[in-house]
C-alpha cells in the first residue's frame, strides 16, 4: 500500500494548503443519515468555516466534522481514523460527527480491505489533527497577544497557562480560518502518554443509529420514483442469454418492465454477469416477476465444472513439483538422506462471503452521468467499473457510500453496482438492484478451494530438518486474466512464502489451477487455508515426536529473532509494509503464543472427559495472533467449543473495544467455515443457495466463551479485521485431535462425523 | 383492504395480500430498520413483533397480519430506549449492525415471555437469528444485562 499512502500524504498536503481560501459562510444544513433522505454523504466538512484539510471542518459552535474515507462494514473503519484525528486535535469526542466521503481519489485509496485502514490513515489523521490544533492555539495567542508557546489546547478549549484564560474552539474558528496551515514538518504531536482516545475503548459512532434502526445501509437507500430490480443471472459463469419470455412476468402486479444486462467481455473482473432484470414498484413484485421468467441459456465451457472432480485434480497437482516460491537450503538433499519422513495432505473448499446484507445498489443515471448510493468497500472502484460498463468517464460517476451490512471482501467487487447503473440508464429513472440471498450465494466471488501437501524430514528430537509445502488453488488473478493459474507474490505472501520457523531446509511451492467460478478475496484470503495446513501439520509433527504441541511449536519457531529478509522471496510484499518497519519478529510470535497458552491454562488445566486443547498461531496483515481452543467431543461425536483464548499483537491499538469485537467475531466466522463452510458446483452451477444449505454459525454452536488478550505494543499499527481468522480452524482441529485422536485434514467438519 | 396497526399507527393496505409484511414495511411505509436477509425465515434479520410475538416478517403475509398490531425496531424505543436497546449499547454489541434490529426484537420478545432466561433459553430463542460478524457472546451478555434491568 505504499503508493496509496504516498498519494494520501500528497493529497493531504494539497488539501491543507487549500484552506486559506475559506471564508465564513452561513448555517450549514445538518448531515442527514437519513430516514427517507437519500444522502448519507454530503460535503459539510469542506463547507465548514474552518476547514484546514480535506479531513475535517469546524463550525462556529465548535462542532467538529471528520471525514471518513473508508467504509464501515463492522470493523470500525468509520470510527477508528476519526478517533486518531480527534485525539490529536484535543477535540471532545462528544462534539465530533462523522461525514462519509464520496468516492474521490483525493483521499488516496479508499478500498476498505486488507485490514489497512488504520495503518494507512494513522499518520494522516494525526497530521490533520495536529495542524488544526496548532492553528487554534495560534488563533488564541493572537487574540490574547501572547506567545503561542504559552497557549495549549485541552479538550476543545485553548488555555493561556500564565493567566488561566480560556477560549472555546468554536470561538476560535473564525480567526483560525484566516491562518496559514502549518507545514507538516513543523507539526508537534502529542506524546503517547497524553493520548486521550487512542488505545482506549470508544463505541462505534453509529452505535445508537444501529440500535434504534435508523442506520442507513445500502438496502435502505432510496430515491424518489425509483424502481426495484431483481436480476436473473446466467447460472454458469460466462453463460449467455439465448432467449427469454417475459409475458407472464409482465402480468405480475407491480412489475413495470424487464431489461437485459449484457454479459461481460472476458475477463470478468467486476463487470456484471449479464442476465435479465425485472423492474417493479417494490422489491417483492420484482422477485415475483422474476420467478415467471422463461429463459434459455447458453452455458458455455464452464458447464463442465464439477467441484468433486476438480478436487481430485487439485490434489493430484499438489503431489507434483510446483513453481518455486521460496527456497532455503536444500530440502531434496535432506529428504534423500532417508530417515523419518512425515507427510500429509489438506483440503479446504470454496467459501461464500454471505454477509447479512446481500449486494444492493441504487443508481440514478441522467444525461451521461450517474449517481450511486451503495454498500461498497471501494467507491472509487464503483466509479471505474460503472464508467467502463456505461462507456462514460469515471469523473461522471458519483458514489455515495452507505453503511455496509457486512462485506468480508465481497463488496469490494461492484458488479451489482454496475447492474444498477445499466438498469437506470435503460429505465430512465433511478433503480435499486436487490440481490436475493440465493443470488449472493450462487454468484459470489468465491474464496478459493485449496489442496495442500506438506512433507518433513525429522531428526531425533522430532524437529524438522527439511520442510516442503505445496499449495494449489485457483488464484485471484484469474478474475483479472482468465488464464492465470499460478498465484502472484501477493497471494503467496498470505501465509505461504513467510513461514517463520527455524528450519534449515525449506521449500514452498505453488501448483497451477484453472478457475471455473469467479475467485475473490474473503476475510484473510489465502491465509485461511495456508494457516490451516501449516498449523495442523506442525501439530502432527509434535504428536509424531511425542512432544507437547505448544512446546513443540515454540521449538519450531526457534530463538527470538527477526526473520532474515534475504531468506524470504525477493518479491515478498509483506502486505506492502516496509520490512524494516514491519519485520517478521519471532519474539512477537512467541509472546502471543505464550499469552494464549497461559490464559487457556495450557499444561495446567485438568481436562474433563472428552476435552482437548489445541493451539495455532499465524501472522497476517502484519499482526501476530495465537489461538487456543478448548473443545469437548462426547461419545456420540457431538462437538462443543467450550472456550477460545486468542492473544494478539497488532502494534499500536486505536480502539480497544473494536479490536476485541473483531477477534471475538473471528472465532465465530472461523467456526462457520470450520464446521459448515462449503460451496460446491455441479455442471458449472453452484449447488448452495441460502442459509439452509450454506449454514453459518448460530448462537447455539458458537464458542461458549471467547477471551481476547491484547499484547501491549508500541509498534506501528497493523491489521485487526482479518488476522483473527486464520489460526482459528487449525487450533480447533488440533483440539479435536487432542480430544479424540482423530486428525482433521479437510474442512468442513460437518462432512465428517464430528458434529451432529 | 387490509387494516393493521404499525407502531401504534392505523394503516390500510390494498395491494396483494400475499405480499410479505417485510416489503410492506420497507418499500411502502419506508420503515427500513427491519432488514432483508434471506427471504425464507432462516436468518432473523426481519424480525418484528406481531401482536407481541416475534415473527419473521419475510414470510408473514399481509393477509395474516390483517387486524394485527405490528411493532418494529423504530417503534420499540419510541418512548425512550427499550432496556434491550440500552443493554445493546452498553455492551457495544454491534459490528456491522445489520442483523441487530432483528436480534433486538427477538431478545425483547424473549424477555417479555421469560424475564430471567437461562443460557439454554437464550440459545433456544436466539439461534434463529444469524450474526455473520459473530457478536453472539455480546448478545448473550446484553440479554442478561437487560434481564437485570427489567427485574
Amino acid at each position: 500500500m505504499s503508493t496509496v499512502r504516498n498519494v494520501s500524504r500528497r493529497e493531504f498536503v494539497k488539501g491543507m494548503f487549500s484552506a486559506g481560501a475559506f471564508v465564513l459562510c452561513g448555517q450549514i444544513a445538518p448531515l442527514k443519515l437519513w430516514a427517507g433522505s437519500p444522502d448519507p454523504s454530503s460535503d459539510t466538512a469542506s463547507a465548514a468555516p474552518f476547514h484546514p484539510s480535506i479531513w475535517l471542518g469546524m463550525e462556529p459552535d465548535g462542532s467538529v466534522i471528520i471525514v471518513a474515507s473508508r467504509s464501515e462494514m463492522g470493523s470500525g473503519s468509520r470510527t477508528g481514523p476519526a478517533i486518531v484525528l480527534a485525539d490529536e486535535l484535543e477535540a471532545d469526542w462528544k462534539r465530533v460527527r462523522i461525514e462519509q466521503a464520496l468516492g474521490d481519489a483525493k483521499y488516496g485509496g479508499q478500498d476498505t480491505d486488507g485490514s489497512h485502514s488504520i495503518r494507512d490513515l494513522f499518520d494522516v489523521m494525526r497530521q490533520a489533527g495536529a495542524a488544526a490544533r496548532t492553528m487554534l492555539e495560534q488563533a488564541a495567542a493572537q487574540q490574547w497577544n501572547v506567545p503561542t508557546s504559552e497557549c495549549k489546547a485541552n479538550l476543545h478549549t485553548v488555555a493561556h497557562s500564565p493567566t488561566g484564560r480560556t477560549l472555546g474552539y468554536g470561538e476560535l474558528v473564525a480567526a483560525a480560518a484566516t491562518l496559514p496551515v502549518p507545514p507538516k514538518e513543523s507539526l508537534k504531536f502529542k506524546p503517547r502518554s497524553a493520548w486521550r482516545y487512542i488505545g482506549k475503548e470508544t463505541s462505534l459512532i453509529d452505535l445508537r443509529d444501529i440500535t434504534t434502526g435508523k442506520a442507513v445501509y445500502g438496502m435502505d437507500a432510496h430515491r424518489e420514483g425509483m424502481l426495484y430490480a431483481s436480476v436473473e443471472h446466467p447460472p454458469v459463469l460466462g453463460g449467455q442469454l439465448r432467449s427469454f419470455d417475459d409475458k407472464e412476468t409482465l402480468k405480475v402486479s407491480g412489475v413495470k418492465m424487464t431489461a437485459t444486462i449484457d454479459p461481460f467481455k472476458p475477463p470478468h473482473v467486476f463487470q456484471p454477469l449479464g442476465g435479465v432484470a425485472v423492474l417493479a414498484d417494490n422489491t417483492w413484485a420484482a422477485f415475483q416477476g422474476r420467478q415467471k421468467l422463461k429463459i434459455e441459456w447458453d452455458n458455455g465451457p464452464n458447464a463442465a465444472y464439477n467441484s468433486g472432480e476438480y478436487r481430485k485434480e487439485l490434489e493430484a497437482t499438489a503431489q507434483k513439483p510446483g513453481k518455486l516460491v521460496r527456497n532455503v537450503g536444500d530440502v531434496d538433499a535432506e529428504f534423500a538422506k532417508g530417515g523419518k519422513i512425515i507427510d500429509a495432505a489438506y483440503y479446504t473448499p470454496h467459501l461464500a462471503h454471505a454477509s447479512m446484507e446481500p449486494p444492493v445498489a441504487v443508481a440514478d443515471y441522467r444525461d451521461g452521468k450517474v449517481v450511486l448510493w451503495t454498500c461498497t468497500q471501494n467507491p472509487q472502484e464503483c466509479q471505474t467499473t460503472v464508467a467502463h460498463v456505461l462507456g462514460i468517464k469515471p469523473e461522471d460517476v458519483t458514489c455515495h457510500v452507505t453503511l455496509l451490512g457486512g462485506g468480508f471482501g465481497r463488496k469490494s467487487k461492484p458488479d451489482y453496482v454496475a447492474e444498477a447503473a445499466v438498469l437506470s440508464k435503460k429505465a430512465g429513472r433511478p433503480v435499486k438492484v436487490v440481490w436475493k440471498r440465493e443470488d449472493d450465494i450462487k454468484f459470489d466471488y468465491y474464496h478459493s478451494v485449496a489442496a495442500m501437501y506438506l512433507k518433513a524430514a525429522v531428526g531425533a528430537d522430532g524437529l524438522p530438518t527439511a520442510w516442503l509445502q505445496r499449495s494449489v488453488f485457483p488464484p485471484i488473478g484469474s478474475t483479472f486474466a482468465l488464464d492465470t493459474t499460478y498465484s502472484d507474490p501477493g497471494e503467496m505472501g498470505l501465509g505461504w512464502s513467510d513461514l517463520p520457523f527455524a528450519i534449515p531446509n525449506h521449500r514452498a511451492e505453488n501448483g497451477p489451477a484453472t478457475a471455473h467460478v469467479r475467485i475473490g478475496w474473503l476475510r484473510s484470503v489465502a491465509n485461511v487455508y495456508h494457516a490451516f495446513a501449516i498449523q495442523s501439520f506442525a501439530d502432527e509433527l509434535a504428536h509424531a515426536a511425542g512432544r507437547d504441541s505448544f512446546e513443540y511449536l515454540m521449538a519450531l519457531l526457534g530463538p527470538d529473532r527477526i526473520v532474515d529478509r534475504k531468506s524470504l522471496p525477493e518479491n515478498f510484499p509483506n502486505y506492502d509494509g516496509a520490512y524494516e518497519q514491519y519485520p517478521i519478529d519471532t519474539a512477537r510470535f512467541r509472546r502471543v503464543a505464550q499469552r494464549a497458552a497461559e490464559k487457556a491454562g495450557w499444561g495446567k488445566r485438568t481436562m474433563g472427559k472428552g476435552e482437548g486443547l489445541g493451539i495455532a498461531m499465524h501472522r497476517s496483515f502484519l499482526t501476530y495472533v495465537a489461538t487456543v481452543v478448548r473443545v469437548e467431543v462426547n461419545g456420540a461425536g457431538k462437538l462443543r467449543i467450550l472456550e477460545v483464548d486468542t492473544a494478539l499483537d497488532a502494534g499500536t491499538i486505536v480502539n480497544r473495544d473494536t479490536v476485541r469485537n473483531q477477534f471475538e467475531g473471528a472465532a465465530v466466522f472461523g467456526t462457520s467455515l470450520a464446521l459448515h463452510g462449503e460451496i460446491t458446483a455441479a455442471g458449472g452451477r453452484i449447488e448452495q443457495s441460502n442459509f439452509a444449505d450454506y449454514p453459518v454459525c448460530r448462537m447455539n454452536e458458537a464458542p461458549e466463551k471467547v477471551n481476547i488478550h491484547i499484547v501491549e505494543s508500541t509498534a506501528p499499527p497493523a491489521g485487526v479485521g482479518e488476522p483473527g481468522l486464520p489460526p482459528f480452524a487449525p487450533a480447533l482441529c488440533n483440539a479435536i485431535f487432542a480430544a479424540t485422536g482423530t486428525r482433521v485434514r479437510e474442512l468442513p467438519l460437518a462432512k465428517g462425523k464430528l458434529i451432529s | 383492504m387490509i387494516k393493521l396497526k404499525v407502531n401504534g399507527v392505523e394503516r390500510s393496505f390494498d395491494g396483494n395480500p400475499e405480499m410479505p409484511l417485510l416489503w410492506y414495511l420497507r418499500d411502502i411505509l419506508g420503515l427500513t430498520g427491519t432488514k432483508f436477509g434471506c427471504g425464507m425465515a432462516l436468518c432473523g434479520c426481519c424480525t418484528v413483533h406481531l401482536n407481541g410475538t416475534a415473527v419473521r416478517s419475510c414470510v408473514t403475509t399481509m393477509q395474516s397480519a390483517a387486524g394485527a398490531s405490528v411493532l418494529t425496531i423504530e417503534g420499540l424505543g419510541a418512548q425512550g430506549l427499550h432496556p434491550v436497546q440500552k443493554a445493546w449499547m452498553e455492551a457495544n454489541v454491534p459490528q456491522c449492525g445489520y442483523c441487530q434490529p432483528g436480534q433486538i426484537m427477538q431478545a425483547a420478545a424473549l424477555l417479555k415471555s421469560k424475564p430471567h432466561p437461562t443460557d439454554a433459553d437464550i440459545d433456544a430463542a436466539m439461534s434463529g437469528n444469524i450474526c455473520r460478524c459473530g457478536t453472539y457472546q455480546r448478545i448473550r451478555a446484553a440479554i442478561k444485562a437487560a434481564a437485570q434491568e427489567v427485574a
